[in-house]
């Protein structure tokens, strides 16, 4: 599990990150020089130099290139000495501390290293030029990656088979397809036949026959080496994805932990008292329901807004007051406007009546949005009473429920009776403005 | 019907199985749990039960991957989804997938075993989540944008006024014979009416569902 600290809030351990000029990440750690393997795109000795010494890691790469490409490519096997003398991040020793005592791999390292000089020279004979001067640095180059992949760490190992993988890829595949078959077929005859055009001594193509040549050379390096390349760039968006889907993770954590952990240690304290219990429960599951299912953030409250919004409040207050379970419903939506606010006060009202009075386990309240219309009913199956028998100063059916409709042009219809529950209709007009606007918010 | 219902258990929280299990008692025979999508399709497949009670939410794919991938081969088995989630879309996907019910996890001990009998007799059941659900989709053919209906079997796609009746009267929490009482009906005539509208909502064109959907997701 992660260290919930990271989590802290808006300024997590990388919020300097974008911080100065584009090329100086930050201020330099000041420590000794390792190689980032965390951060490598082949040993991680640019993401090294740039976390020793503050500059962004990408100026860093794109300086070692062009080194590269100055020094007639000295600057590969510069690199891979690198790679072998400076330890990774987090390890005692150098690769080439440990290479030290593996002799047959500094055997193998001068014999693969002595071959490679030797194919070197005859090409040489044959056709002097660009390559090889460009070439016989990567005799060092050779050497020393012989001795890395000995010697890597198993994790460094793991990607260098990732990056052989396209040579293992050509040597043949585990299970030979036909289309593999086709596709390493045509590669070969088309880097054949460039490298065979590009060394063949025709005086009338002369000025034709590197371009041609080339093209070929390409195109068979493309076929052979493009589904490799391919995959490469699908893991990436893989990775990419995976570290989206992390993010997510701490977020729902860090809500779970503000709501639902919250709660739990609140009920876990009030365990004596079942109402509270109920009551605290009730609320977590509303607030995660709105969260999970609607997307609206605890806390985030909008009962001005809309009629269904009004109906959820009166939900949660009566469940939060009284301790009885609310079942809402509702059927479309619309904004609020003077004739409902007094239809959601008389709701309202009924309902904490229902949950005062009838004793019944769960309160119902269904409310449907019609073109013309609005309608709201309360129900209970609890005691029930005699609607005939209430005294006439009583005041909270006949003023809060009736009364309060009647002024606005509603209806309120009571029906209960003992031990059948109890059913308050509420029905009202929309006002002529409203009506335009139909079901959909 | 005769007899208890055969039931299976599809429910990734082995803590939910056992305490259903527990509950029903000797009210259904349960013959089988499952964890997950492809364990539930085969399981379901061997023990052919007459009731399967399914999560809407499974790790290897949701409820309806399992209704799917039964019903062609075992149209006899009827599915009752039952779940804590009150996602609309994903309710009306299972019962679109082809479940005959849909009741929350809420639902007391009495009125599941109510609801697996009525699904075992070839009935719909409708929690009160489900009936609210249903009204918005169907919205009363009331078209918000102003008019421009898209065009659809409307046979199919309008559910009658005694539906809707029954709908809002089941949104409210009645029973099915508090309905029948209060619309002076029969019981037998409540179910025909609740399961024509499963029909409809499992045949009607997709434009009005869809639209619906894609509206609660977004408000």
């Amino acid at each position: 599990m992660e260290d919930p600290a990271r989590w802290g809030g808006p300024y997590g351990p990388h919020w300097h990150r974008h911080r100065g000029p584009f090329w100086l990440r930050h201020l330099g750690t000041g420590g000794p020089l390792r190689r980032d393997t965390a951060d490598r795109l082949v040993g991680g000795v640019a993401a090294g130099v740039a976390e020793w010494k503050g500059f962004s890691v990408n100026t860093v790469r794109i300086v070692f290139v062009l080194g590269a490409i100055i020094t007639g490519g000295f600057g590969v096997p510069l690199y891979v000495a690198g790679w072998l003398l400076i330890p990774a991040a987090g390890e005692d020793g150098s690769i080439a501390s440990r290479a030290r005592s593996d002799s047959t791999g500094i055997a193998l390292a001068a014999g693969l290293a002595t071959l490679f000089g030797f194919v070197l020279f005859v090409a040489g004979v044959f056709n002097t030029g660009w390559p090889s001067s460009w070439a016989w640095p990567q005799v060092f180059t050779v050497a020393g990656f012989t001795l890395i992949w000995r010697n890597a760490s198993p994790d460094e190992q793991a990607t260098l088979r990732r990056l052989a993988e396209p040579l293992s890829g050509v040597a043949g595949p585990a299970r030979p397809t036909r289309r593999s078959a086709i596709r390493l077929t045509i590669a070969g005859l088309l880097v054949c036949g460039g490298a065979g055009w590009v060394a063949s001594g025709h005086e009338s193509l002369a000025l034709l026959r590197p371009l041609g040549g080339v093209v070929l050379v390409v195109a068979g390096i493309v076929l052979l080496f493009g589904p490799w390349w391919l995959r490469l760039g699908r893991d990436l968006v893989l990775e990419r994805q995976a570290r989206v889907r992390a993010e997510e993770r701490a977020d729902i954590a860090s809500r779970l932990h503000d709501s639902v952990l919250q709660t739990l240690a609140l009920i876990q304290r009030r365990a004596d008292d079942p109402a509270k219990v109920v009551q605290l429960a009730r609320l977590q599951e509303r607030e995660l329901r709105a969260w999970l299912f609607e997307g609206r953030s605890p806390g985030e409250t909008d009962a001005d807004a809309t009629f269904a919004a009004g109906v959820r409040q009166i939900q949660q207050d009566v469940e939060t007051l009284y301790g009885v379970p609310v079942e809402a419903v509702t059927v479309g939506d619309c904004a609020l406007d003077e004739n409902l606010k007094p239809l959601l006060a008389a709701a309202r009202e009924a309902t904490v009546n229902a949950a005062k009075w009838s004793g019944a386990s769960v309160v119902s309240v269904f409310a449907e949005v019609e073109p013309a219309s609005v309608s709201l009913v309360v129900r209970d199956r609890g005691k029930g009473f005699d609607p005939s028998a209430v005294p006439a100063d009583r005041k909270g059916l006949a003023e809060s429920v009736h009364g309060r409709m009647a002024r606005h042009g509603g209806t309120a219809l009571v029906t209960s009776s003992d031990g059948e529950g109890t059913k308050v209709s509420l029905k009202m007009p929309r006002s002529a403005v409203e009506s335009r606007s139909g079901s959909a918010s | 019907m005769s007899g208890v219902p055969r039931v299976v258990l599809v429910d990734d929280h082995g803590l939910f199985r056992s305490g259903v299990r527990a509950e029903l008692g000797r009210q259904v025979e349960v013959v089988g749990e499952a964890d997950d999508v492809q364990p539930a399709i085969e399981l379901i497949s061997s023990v052919l039960p007459d009731v399967v009670l399914l999560d809407v939410h499974l790790p290897g794919g949701g409820g309806q991957a399992v209704v799917q991938a039964v019903k062609s081969a075992h149209p006899q088995v009827r599915f009752l989804a039952l779940s804590a989630s009150d996602a609309p879309e994903d309710v009306i996907a299972v019962i679109r997938a082809g479940a005959r019910g849909y009741v929350t996890k809420t639902i007391s001990t009495p009125e599941l075993a109510d609801a697996i009998r009525r699904v075992a007799g070839g009935d719909a059941v409708f929690s009160h989540r489900l009936a609210g659900f249903v009204l918005d989709a169907f919205a009363g053919g009331v078209d918000a944008a102003g008019g421009t209906k898209p065009s659809f079997d409307p046979e199919l796609d309008q559910l009658t006024s005694r539906e809707r009746e029954v709908l809002r009267l089941i949104a409210q929490g009645c029973t099915y014979k508090e309905i029948a009482r209060e619309l002076y009906i029969s019981v037998k005539t409540v179910e025909s009416h609740v399961s024509s509208v499963l029909r409809k909502l499992q045949l009607s064109t997709r434009h009005q569902l869809t639209r619906w959907a894609a509206e609660r997701r977004l408000t």
